[in-house]
């Protein structure tokens, strides 16, 4: 059920006053604690937050992103937000989202990592920690072992061959995509099995993997039929390499529907994870069309079969799509921008009460720029997580902190 | 033979080799750390294949397409767009397959497999990603030209060999990073009509984290600034974007070679790391790698990689610490530093301790059943399948090299099924009862051999053999 005065008090709350409110939030959540969906999509290689949520009411914009700024107005102006506040024009789906208040907006975020190594940053994001290569187990992981269905086997599940490093902990992560297995037979799968029994990783490896190939299977039978004579939102095949624009954005929604197969069962997981690359724009990003926008169409189009195939649990869904940190200010010399700090990210789904902007804007003045090059983060990304975390999975946010103090409660 | 050597033999041609080959275990013998340093003499066999061509040669033709795909961008009909993004991919895919095929058969046949191993470790130290396009026909070819012939000299070399190559150059968009005070800047300031120009620091900042020091090496960004500054004009020969610069009369270097553009770098003497480097043109730049390839991080951190790489995923201290100073008291001479891995009696305790990757999966296959290339094209399919790509990690930090970023349940089981469908293929033509122990010698487990004495056919023994927990480590 959509709850949106606990969900607009809770996100008023992180943003400007500490957690005292967050309670009245989580009692309203009580009510069916296991209905909670999340999706954590992490975009590796920095995302360029000034291009996919442009500040084009900044007075400094324009200037610092010359070729590549957004306009306000005309051919491939930015869709409109709040205050100074526009999105990409590729994010189509994002900004009706955004009309239909399933959308926050997050600007000026970042995980408490202060370096430029997209490495780094990402293990900091996804272990939770303060430093990089602290833990080697996961935020979501953790707050899997905190949540009633995470005691089960597979309360997660993350899209992909393997389990990214968010993911992973203690608790039983499953990790889906697509195999070919029609042709193994039952009695060769029985005897490997067999073959595994000594061997704990591998048997409950394959354990794991036979149980999320069923699920898959019945969710994709069941979306196929959905999905008949449907061409997902590609319309606009201009410009760009065709080939590889379908290749993105085909790659993506698939994985967004099989992440609703599993999340919409009532005993399948209730916490998915899965991610894209391709956002480190060094040079030649493009403003409203180009290599970035070609990118975020295929975000856009994904976060949009997402909520299709969720249905009606769309309404107890969150979605956080969050990088590892943002990119200069200013473009470099090749049309393009280098590794920065603070980022844009977005808090979506049926659950959220949205249609807003989060952002303590620091503007975009060369002196209240970082180090006289980035936007300067004015929000710790874990505030956001945590928020996710005790709110919407009812999980006590220490989860978040990483081993040896993690949580206890 | 005593049971540990028999360990031993296990060990050289799984763990430091790419998967024992049947009659490699007896060839190996009693003295294994004396036949994998036995590969490393003499000159780095070259690849042999059909296609292969320098990438000079492929650049200077693309670098000609350009200028074609320019003008049918600016087109008005969508078609003659279509059309212009798909020229570089068509000139670069048929590369890209003829150089994979070489590359494959090799690892497959070669009677050096250390050395192989070592010389892929190499190019995903130094990672070029073909989701790069521009660098999709070129990945290839800087592992032969770059990287090949350099495995088993100093790292200085192998260093400036590589970030020297157009493929990495391309790779961290150095070609056109230009010095805020250099010829090309004040040009372009008087009569650009606006355009800007400056200096892109990804191959700086990539070099210092990922190719030398490490990313805890103790270098700060104005480090990062003043490196990008020293490599500016670093460049590739051909590229004139409109003509400009030979209007300005400047040299243009060979399409497709290296090229120092003296009219991008950015001028004065830099000062790194505490050290000062005079104004020296492309020489500035070098002595920095040349440095960097003799500091203590670096040293550290890569002999920290490669004992991760070949031994555990945590690797033992003392090894890394024996690496560490045979690289800085032979000033980074290879052998000597592959000598003090090879020689660690850790690296001959805990066999199996590493999880294949699928690339390590596939040609442990491929030697074990000695299945034959199919055609090319089809080449890819199995790296495709397993969810490794040829050269496409996806970023300059290469693929991950610990168990935890490979055996994901997914994962596992596409190993199952493709193992399954090689099997069917292969059927009764391979012996899966007499391979078992010619393959994993010591480390093949009662279980394993009755499993697979046990099996209703001939091709599922074969699919016994292949997702044997031993099958599945190295």
């Amino acid at each position: 059920m959509k709850m949106p005065l606990s969900r607009r008090a809770f996100l008023e709350t992180s943003l400007f006053a500490g957690a005292s409110t967050l309670m009245a939030s989580r009692l309203a959540f009580a009510n069916a604690p296991t209905e909670a969906r999340f999706v954590f999509v992490l975009l590796r290689g920095a995302l360029d937050g000034l291009s996919a949520v442009p500040p084009v009411g900044d007075p400094d914009y324009a200037g610092l992103r010359g070729q590549i700024a957004l306009a306000k107005a005309g051919e491939g102006a930015a869709l409109p937000l709040e205050g100074p506040f526009a999105l990409h024009p590729a994010l189509e789906f994002l900004h009706r989202s955004y009309a239909a208040k399933e959308l926050t907006v997050l600007h000026a975020v970042a995980s408490p990592y202060r370096e430029r190594s997209h490495f780094d940053a990402q293990n900091v994001l996804e272990s939770g920690d303060l430093r990089p290569h602290g833990s080697t187990s996961g935020w979501m992981n953790r707050a899997l072992m905190a949540m009633p269905a995470g005691k089960s086997r597979e309360a997660g599940v993350a899209l992909g061959a393997n389990v990214p490093l968010a993911m992973r902990g203690p608790a039983e992560v499953a990790s889906w995509s697509p195999t070919k297995i029609a042709a193994l037979d039952d009695a060769t799968l029985a005897r490997i099995a067999d073959l595994y029994a000594r061997d704990p990783l591998l048997s409950q490896r394959l354990a794991d993997a036979l149980e999320s190939d069923a699920i898959a299977s019945e969710a994709q039978a069941a979306a196929a039929v959905e999905a008949e004579g449907e061409t997902p939102m590609m319309s606009n095949v201009v410009e760009q390499d065709a080939k590889e624009k379908r290749g993105y954005n085909a790659r993506y929604v698939e994985t967004a529907r099989a992440a609703a197969g599993f999340l919409k069962r009532d005993d399948g997981p209730r916490v998915a994870m899965f991610d894209t690359t391709g956002w480190d724009t060094h040079a030649n990003e493009g403003g409203a069309q180009g290599q970035l926008a070609l990118r975020l169409r295929g975000l856009d189009a994904a976060l949009g079969a997402l909520k299709e195939s969720l249905g009606p649990v769309w309404r107890s869904t969150v979605v956080l799509v969050a990088t590892e940190f943002g990119r200069t200010a200013a473009i470099n010399g090749t049309r393009g921008t280098d590794h920065g700090t603070g980022a844009a990210a977005f808090l979506l789904g049926g659950a959220v009460a949205g249609g807003r902007v989060l952002a303590d804007w620091p503007g975009l003045a060369r002196a209240n720029l970082l180090d006289s090059r980035d936007l300067k983060p004015t929000r710790d990304l874990r505030t956001i997580m945590k928020g996710v975390l005790r709110d919407h999975l009812d999980v006590p946010t220490g989860a978040l902190a990483p081993p040896p103090d993690r949580w206890t409660a | 033979m005593t049971p540990t050597q028999t360990t031993a033999a296990a060990i050289a041609t799984n763990r430091f080799g790419l998967g024992a080959r049947p009659g490699e275990l007896p060839v190996v013998g009693a003295d294994a750390a004396g036949w994998l340093l036995r590969q490393l003499r003499g000159a780095p066999p070259v690849l042999k294949g059909e296609g292969l061509k320098p990438s000079a040669e492929t650049l200077a033709k693309v670098i000609e397409l350009r200028k074609d795909v320019k003008a049918r961008r600016q087109a008005k009909d969508d078609q003659e767009k279509v059309a212009a993004a798909l020229k570089l991919p068509a000139v670069y895919r048929p590369v890209y397959i003829d150089e994979i095929h070489a590359r494959f058969a090799h690892s497959v046949t070669t009677e050096r497999p250390f050395l192989e191993r070592l010389t892929q470790f190499w190019t995903n130290h130094f990672a070029v990603s073909v989701d790069k396009v521009a660098v999709l026909g070129l990945a290839g070819a800087m592992e032969r030209e770059a990287i090949r012939p350099r495995v088993t000299g100093h790292f200085q070399d192998l260093l400036l060999a590589v970030e020297k190559h157009p493929a990495m150059l391309l790779y961290l968009d150095n070609p056109a990073s230009i010095g805020p005070n250099s010829k090309a800047a004040h040009f372009v300031g008087k009569r650009g009509n606006g355009r800007k120009v400056g200096i892109n620091e990804n191959l700086a900042r990539e070099i210092l984290e990922l190719h030398t020091l490490g990313v805890d090496g103790g270098y700060s960004q104005s480090d990062v600034s003043t490196f990008a500054q020293a490599i500016s004009g670093w460049s590739i020969g051909g590229q004139d974007n409109g003509g400009r610069l030979a209007k300005l009369g400047v040299d243009n270097g060979t399409p497709g070679e290296f090229l120092f553009r003296e009219v991008f770098h950015e001028p004065g003497a830099k000062k790194l790391l505490g050290k000062s480097y005079g104004d020296d043109g492309v020489r500035q730049g070098e002595t920095i790698l040349r440095d960097l390839a003799l500091r203590r991080e670096t040293a550290r951190h890569i002999s920290t990689k490669l004992a991760r790489h070949f031994i555990a995923d945590d690797p033992p201290k003392a090894v890394v610490e024996r690496m560490t100073h045979a690289w800085l008291d032979s000033k980074a001479h290879l052998p000597t530093v592959y000598e003090a891995l090879v020689e660690s009696p850790e690296a001959w305790e805990q066999p199996l301790a590493k999880f294949k990757t699928p690339s390590d999966y596939i040609y442990s296959s491929y030697r074990a059943l000695g299945i034959p290339l199919r055609e090319k094209r089809r080449a890819l399919q199995p790296f495709e399948a397993l969810g490794q790509r040829n050269l496409m990690p996806g970023s300059p930090a290469g693929w991950p090299d610990t168990s935890a970023d490979w055996d994901g349940s997914s994962a596992l089981l596409k190993r199952i099924a493709w193992a399954d469908v090689v099997a069917q293929r292969l059927g009764d033509t391979r012996n899966a009862r007499d391979l078992a122990p010619q393959l994993l010698g010591a480390t093949l487990t009662d279980d394993t051999a009755k499993a697979i004495a046990r099996a209703e056919s001939g091709a599922q023994a074969l699919t016994l053999l292949m997702a044997s927990p031993e099958f599945m480590r190295r």
